[in-house]
């Protein structure tokens, strides 16, 4: 495993590195996904108006280029992290799309029988009502408070544990932004995932007896040195002895403690002196 | 015949409901006038406060009703565990808001206001009883209309719809909130949202009732139905 450099920091608006956590968060396969369940209670009105809110953007004077590229932006960090894009992000985003295009188009001439209002209008209004409503659903929150506070009669003790602990007041987008700026923090880390490899003593038959082939000898610490595991040295090793068992290959040793060649056995009767010797192997 | 000491035996009617009662309801039962009934509540209630009682009166769902005060609402709680019904979801509150005003209101008309599929949430709405079916809608498909329930005043402490706050009240908390230029559009966005608001004047629906009785009128008379049903 190794730590890489930093190459880039990852920019914090999400408008400019759409596709940043998808290199972050890498899929891996042969893994079951995490699944987390989310109640989708939020919508693309919600995003909208998070949006606008944070940019402290004049809701009737939306730019509407940048917020639909925001947007954009958006949907796309919520697919890499398999949030369920509803239906209703991506009909609002052709609203956006189509508005923007609209706003691009020269202004009818004056006039004209069909008289068009400014196209982000009926977006505007919607976002209106919808604060309004959130703006009530606000308030209602606060009674169920207090509510809560009173108790009628009848209510038994009972042994149940207090209930889920109560969460800050949070959205979905508030939790999207809080990763991005945590991992616009955190540098870059090239993660490699090490797998056993698995040596086979076919292979390294198939390969001894090529070398050996190839080039009449080849040299035992050679053999080894090509190896990068223990376990391929142990399989090489017991392809060696398969094939001077079968007579195919057979091992010299020059002088005590030097290296060990192996050579292809040429016919019956010529075999040299050395015979197969464990010294000085693995 | 009308008890003799018509505030303890209020408060005996009281103490024995955990639903509130109208004032009907508890005129009747004491064969006492509405009007009699009504002052000796306020007396009761003068004297809850008085002697600063653990318990109090308060006027819930268009009835009255005896709670634990809020400041012991702790100790309450700890002999209670928790035993309270879990609290509603953002979305629940939103969509319970929407039909709060607009009521009656159609699905497809909470979805459009909310901008995503709402089914779960008036699943779970239904359930619990904070909404109810009105009736049919008769345009084409004539889909269901929903309205809020005595239920809904009750989870939320209200004494009736009208307790919510206007709609100009809520456009001065948005623009608090949202520090904004009040420009023209906005007044006249809150012109239009505002006439759709409470209660229930001009109802975009021409309603068919479900059940018999075709009684689908304001907010009080379905609670002091409900109430009188219960008990």
């Amino acid at each position: 495993m190794t730590d890489r450099e930093p190459t880039d920091a990852a920019p914090p608006n999400p408008a400019e590195a759409p596709s940043l956590t998808r290199t972050l968060l890498p899929r891996r396969e042969g893994r079951p996904p995490v699944m987390v369940k989310l109640e989708r209670f939020e919508g693309p009105l919600d995003l909208l108006l998070h949006l606008i809110k944070r940019d402290e953007i004049d809701i009737y004077d939306i730019p509407i280029a940048r917020i639909t590229q925001q947007y954009l932006a958006y949907l796309d960090l919520m697919r890499s992290f398999d949030l369920d894009v509803a239906g209703e992000f991506l009909v609002m985003a052709a609203t956006l799309m189509r508005i923007k295009a609209k706003m691009l188009l020269p202004l009818p001439a004056v006039g004209d029988e069909e008289e068009e209002g400014d196209p982000r209008e009926e977006l505007v209004q919607r976002l209106v009502e919808y604060r309004q409503f959130k703006e009530a659903a606000g308030t209602l929150k606060l009674r169920e408070e207090d509510r809560r506070q009173l108790y009628e009669r009848g209510m038994l003790p009972g042994e149940d544990e207090a209930g889920p602990l109560p969460l800050a007041p949070a959205t979905l987008f508030d939790l999207l932004d809080a990763l991005q700026r945590v991992m616009a923090r955190v540098p870059e880390r090239a993660v490699y995932e090490v797998r056993a490899e698995a040596y086979d003593v076919e292979d390294k038959l198939a390969l001894i007896a090529r070398l050996v082939a190839e080039d009449g000898a080849v040299l035992f610490s050679t053999l080894l040195f090509r190896c990068r595991a223990r376990a391929e040295m142990i399989v090489t090793f017991i392809a060696l002895l398969e094939l001077v068992k079968l007579g195919h290959v057979t091992v010299a040793q020059s002088e005590t403690f030097g290296d060990i060649s192996i050579v292809a056995r040429t016919s019956e009767g010529s075999t040299p002196d050395a015979t197969v010797e464990s010294s000085g192997g693995a | 015949m009308p008890p003799s000491n018509l505030r303890a035996a209020l408060e005996a009617l009281l103490f024995s409901s955990d639903q509130p009662l109208t004032l009907a309801l508890l005129g009747e039962s004491l064969d006492t006038s509405t009007e009699d009934v009504a002052t000796a509540l306020r007396a009761l209630e003068a004297e809850y406060a008085d002697r600063g009682a653990g318990v109090q009166l308060r006027e819930i769902a268009g009835g009255w009703m005896l709670v634990t005060a809020p400041e012991h609402a702790e100790w309450v709680g700890r002999l209670l565990r928790g035993r309270k019904k879990m609290r509603l979801s953002r979305a629940a509150l939103e969509t319970l808001a929407i039909i709060a005003y607009k009521q009656p209101v159609t699905k497809s008309e909470v979805e459009a206001i909310r901008g995503v599929d709402s089914s779960a949430v008036m699943a779970t709405l239904l359930e619990r009883n904070l909404v109810t079916i009105r009736g049919r809608s008769k345009v084409v498909g004539r889909p269901l209309l929903y309205g809020s329930t005595p239920e809904f005043l009750d989870y939320f402490g209200l004494r009736d719809l009208s307790e919510l706050p206007r709609p100009e009240e809520l456009r001065a908390l948005v623009a608090a909130r949202e520090p904004e230029q009040l420009d023209m559009m906005e007044l006249e966005v809150i012109a239009q949202v505002g006439s759709d608001l409470p209660v229930s004047s001009d109802q975009p629906h021409e309603i068919e009732p479900l059940g018999g009785d075709g009684d689908v009128a304001g907010e009080p008379e379905l609670a002091e139905d409900a109430a009188r049903e219960r008990t």
